[in-house]
């Protein structure tokens, strides 16, 4: 039986490459894991055990790619990016039914290098919310505590890698989505520069804030899977056109004379103590090995959440306008129905509660007369925040601070109150605005759960986080420590 | 009457001539088989996202220089919000904030003589939607291949004062943009669709009169009807004490009228906004500078230079120019070495005939450059008679090679004098009569003699030739 919390990417493929273990028995150890989780955790929508194990002796019969560190190893992939023939929901009912027919380009890239898919995990619906419990197929639980969120968008990935159930798994970060649960579940997860990976194929939210990034383990395995989904598609012309490194290259380079910002706002009233604490002590681990800290203001910073509801719910409610149950997905279609009976009818069966009240804010902030109070200053506002970064960049190399203002909390606990829920994302959103690279890494533990070490970089420098990332966790050897639950 | 004036502004779509579709690469090509040029981005499919045309935005821009427009320098694009099943992503993707030309003119000559100058307030590029076609079965069916077709806008500003007005700039407006070369333009295929805006004031008045709107005119004749139309019955509604309601109505074409489509309450709301999944464009100097330089010759240039270089008259000159199929089948012709004036009257009259006859437009016919200035050479250097001419232009518009064609049917011109002597010899002997006549100073006799001349070498004697040997051999006599 293969431990994945006693393994990581580069130890998978050498007993792979040394015919210690096969794709297919590695991938067979996934799907099990993978259906035994699903009662306690509900990591996953779809588990495609014909798929994976078709993919899985495929990659065998070929032989392992001794140059290619992903051959053969089972990922998982939230929900909201398109596999081809793989049902593909976005935790939605509106396509519960979806079976695509072409690919994202991430998952075009990983294919290629021999992944094999075991299945989908959950989500927020349309990839809205803090807490993986707006799925259409029900809740999903944290890895260290069953009776708390795993935190969310991507709850479904980060839960089920945290859990030892895949090695590897993809999210997407529209506001924190792979940050905060990754920090809630203590493991390593990155959300790109803006542009660095395509978004074909991500079902958009926030077009102009979606990034596909990966939730792994450790730091080296984040960064591999990085190198591999990134770069310039010309399928999405908001991809950038830059070269794609290794970036596991220079990771042990350590971060002796790195200028560190620390920005106050980040440990604000409203931050848990306890949070505050660890990242404090991660941060004072920093100095101690060689590293330059200084306070910095970023004054806009407290605006984000306001711009970023404006801005991603308007992009949302225009994204969302597609579904429309007729060419695909739920339909609620009936014979004696009008046309907007049937358009009226799908969405209303179709989208969950959250997904309308985004839908309805987006198209009221976008609606003429509220235009230039509401999006036109919400865009204002972003550039705000980017120029407060970009002040802060002119003087540090990396900025740290929490992840999130608390651990995770308890299922159920803040469905009544959306704002509540919004507010979490305080200290992730301002990334997303200003389009940065920003990853969570756990920092220790409060109260029994994992908090995340927020590290935000320049653009298109994330290899710059994997360093600074990478000297924590080889210090800390907190990767080591696990759930102890074993599906 | 007069105690009325009229205010017209008119937004026309022109679908551009690209490969591909403005967002995606389908095929741009009409008449093909339902749904057969989409591909997921067409479909509004999850997760796709659009990647800009390049070559749209440059037809953009060469159409906004051909308008006198100023170009923006840094244009994004944005959404246009709303559903119709033939617009599966919902909203289309257009140019509001930043449309790729403002501020530019076109000149019409009215016909007192006078110009007047229509201002262009924007010209933005955009995609079209699909079509719908309703089964009147109680479903209806879906075509996405128009779905993402490029197009340019072009907004008038409200210059425009009366419906003949209206007819002279899109006349102009077509065959300016025709000579770019960037769209067909052919109203039949939709590839240009006007939707007009009119209001009626009492001359005076400080304010604009209500404005209507009518709805995608596929016709320019239909244009001028359905405004001549709707002036005259805002004005009656005006003089009856009755309000204009702000509306939009349709043309009818069987009775000339116009129809009430729906009354508009507000204005709709198509929440625009940035389109977040492209990228903002910067329009370089160079970019503007090398659009500019492949700029083609206007229709107006080429009327000068017919002018000047092949002495046509102006209005000779504009008949070949009203096309830019048939200026540049004049240019070819001539560059192959036709009579430039034989040419243009050849295009002007017969083919026009032949084209007005078959209802074909020249690019459809068989008629090619090279065929026409063969038979103006086989005219000129008289190998074939003017008459003869007549069939052989016949065959060329059956696609026949006139040289090969003359050959094939000796329709070659009698011109040598040793033949031609005996046959005026014999014709002379037989007609006594006509020798006297012309002796006694009677002219019309030559005419008679040339006639029997032609009916006996059944039109192919060279007339020329044949009054030269009748004149010699008459005073021999």
């Amino acid at each position: 039986m293969t431990d994945f919390f006693k393994e990581n990417l580069t130890s998978l493929h050498k007993k792979l490459v040394d015919k210690e273990i096969s794709s297919t028995e590695l991938t067979k150890e996934a799907l099990n894991k993978s259906k035994s989780s699903q009662s306690e955790i509900n990591a996953f929508i779809t588990i495609d055990d014909q798929g994976a194990l078709k993919r899985a002796a495929e990659v065998d019969a070929a032989g392992i790619d001794a140059n290619n560190i992903l051959s053969g190893i089972p990922f998982a992939i939230k929900d909201n990016i398109i596999t081809k023939g793989l049902k593909t929901t976005a935790a939605s009912h509106i396509l519960d039914n979806f079976v695509p027919v072409y690919d994202a380009t991430v998952i075009e890239k990983l294919n290629k290098l021999g992944i094999v898919t075991i299945g989908k995990t959950n989500m927020d619906e349309f990839a809205m919310g803090g807490s993986t419990e707006t799925s259409y197929f029900g809740k999903t639980a944290n890895a260290w505590d069953h009776t708390k969120v795993p935190g969310g968008s991507s709850g479904g990935s980060a839960s089920s890698v945290a859990s030892g159930v895949i090695p590897a798994a993809l999210g997407s970060d529209t506001g924190g989505s792979i940050r905060q649960p990754a920090a809630f579940n203590g493991i390593v997860g990155l959300k790109p520069t803006y542009g660095r990976v395509s978004r074909w194929g991500l079902i958009a939210f926030g077009s102009s804030l979606d990034q596909i990034g990966p939730l792994t383990r450790t730091v080296k395995d984040n960064a591999r899977v990085l190198s591999a989904i990134s770069g310039k598609d010309r399928r999405d012309t908001t991809s950038e056109d830059q070269s794609v490194p290794d970036f596991t290259k220079g990771i042990e380079k350590g971060v002796k004379d790195l200028r560190i910002a620390v920005p106050k706002e980040y440990f604000a009233s409203g931050i848990d103590e306890g949070v505050k604490d660890v990242v404090k002590k991660a941060i004072a681990k920093y100095e101690s090995l060689g590293a330059k800290v200084d306070e910095v203001s970023l004054p806009h910073s407290k605006y984000g959440i306001a711009a970023y509801y404006i801005l991603a719910s308007s992009e949302a409610s225009s994204n969302l306008e597609r579904f429309d149950g007729i060419r695909y997905g739920f339909s609620a279609r009936k014979d004696d129905q009008t046309l907007e009976d049937l358009y009226v009818q799908t969405r209303s069966e179709g989208f969950g509660d959250e997904v309308k009240r985004r839908i309805m804010l987006g198209t009221f902030a976008l609606s003429a007369g509220f235009y230039d109070a509401y999006f036109k200053k919400a865009a204002q506002v972003r550039t705000l925040i980017v120029d407060d970064f970009t002040k802060v960049f002119e003087n540090h190399d990396i900025i740290l601070g929490p992840t999130t203002t608390s651990p995770a909390f308890d299922l159920g606990s803040e469905n009544d109150d959306p704002v509540k829920m919004y507010m979490n994302d305080l200290l992730t959103i301002p990334v997303n605005l200003a389009g940065l690279p920003g990853m969570s890494i756990n920092a220790g533990f409060t109260a029994g759960l994992p908090v995340g070490l927020q590290i935000i970089g320049k653009r298109f420098d994330e290899s710059t986080i994997y360093k600074t990332a990478y000297a924590f966790e080889q210090d800390s050897q907190l990767f080591t420590k696990h759930p102890g639950v074993n599906f | 009457m007069s105690s009325f004036e009229t205010t017209i502004g008119l937004e026309v779509h022109v679908e551009l001539k690209t490969k591909s579709k403005a967002f995606s690469p389908s095929p741009v090509n009409f008449g093909d088989p339902a749904n057969e040029n989409t591909n997921v981005i067409d479909w509004g499919y999850p997760g796709v996202l659009p990647s800009a045309n390049k070559g749209a935005l440059e037809s953009g821009m060469t159409a906004a220089l051909a308008l006198n427009a100023q170009i923006t320098r840094d244009v994004h694009w944005d959404r246009k919000n709303y559903f119709y099943p033939d617009n599966p992503k919902s909203y289309q993707v257009t140019q509001q904030q930043t449309p790729i030309g403002h501020d530019g003119y076109v000149e019409i000559k009215k016909e007192d003589g006078t110009s007047k100058r229509i201002g262009i307030k924007e010209l933005h590029v955009e995609e079209d939607a699909g079509k719908n076609s309703h089964s009147g079965k109680g479903y209806s069916l879906v075509d996405l291949n128009r779905q993402g077709t490029p197009l340019v806008e072009i907004v008038s500003q409200p210059d425009i004062s009366s419906p003949e007005e209206a007819y002279l700039y899109l006349e102009k407006l077509r065959q300016l943009i025709q000579f770019t070369g960037i769209s067909d333009v052919k109203m039949q295929e939709g590839s240009m669709r006007v939707d007009i805006n009119i209001s009626v004031r009492p001359i005076g008045a400080a304010k604009y009169g209500t404005k209507v709107e009518i709805k995608n005119v596929n016709s320019f004749q239909y244009a001028k009807n359905a405004l001549a139309y709707e002036e005259q019955r805002q004005r009656d509604e005006l003089m009856a004490g009755h309000e204009i309601g702000q509306e939009t109505r349709r043309f009818d074409e069987p009775t000339k009228s116009t129809i009430l489509m729906r009354v508009k309450e507000g204005a709709d709301d198509y929440r625009y906004f940035p389109e977040p999944d492209l990228p903002a464009i910067h329009v370089s100097n160079d970019w503007i500078k090398k659009v500019r330089s492949r700029l083609p010759e206007t229709a107006d240039d080429r009327i000068i230079r017919y002018t000047n270089k092949f002495a046509l008259s102006k209005k000779d000159a504009a008949v070949l120019t009203q096309t830019l199929e048939m200026a540049n089948f004049y240019d070819q012709a001539v560059d192959d070495g036709a009579d430039p004036k034989r040419a243009a009257n050849y295009l002007i009259g017969d083919v026009n005939a032949y084209l007005n006859e078959t209802q074909l437009d020249l690019q459809d016919t068989k008629l090619t450059p090279d065929h026409l200035s063969g038979l103006i050479k086989l005219i000129d250097n008289g190998t074939i008679s003017t008459k003869q001419a007549k069939k052989v232009f016949t065959a060329i518009t059956d696609g026949e090679e006139p040289k090969a064609y003359v050959e094939k049917h000796g329709l070659v011109q009698l011109s040598d004098p040793t033949k031609l002597t005996p046959i005026i010899d014999q014709i002379l002997d037989n007609n006594q009569q006509s020798i006297d006549d012309f002796k006694g100073g009677k002219d019309r006799a030559i005419g008679y003699l040339t006639g029997q001349v032609m009916k006996e070498t059944h039109g192919n004697a060279n007339p020329k030739i044949v009054h030269e040997i009748l004149l010699t051999e008459l005073k021999k006599r």
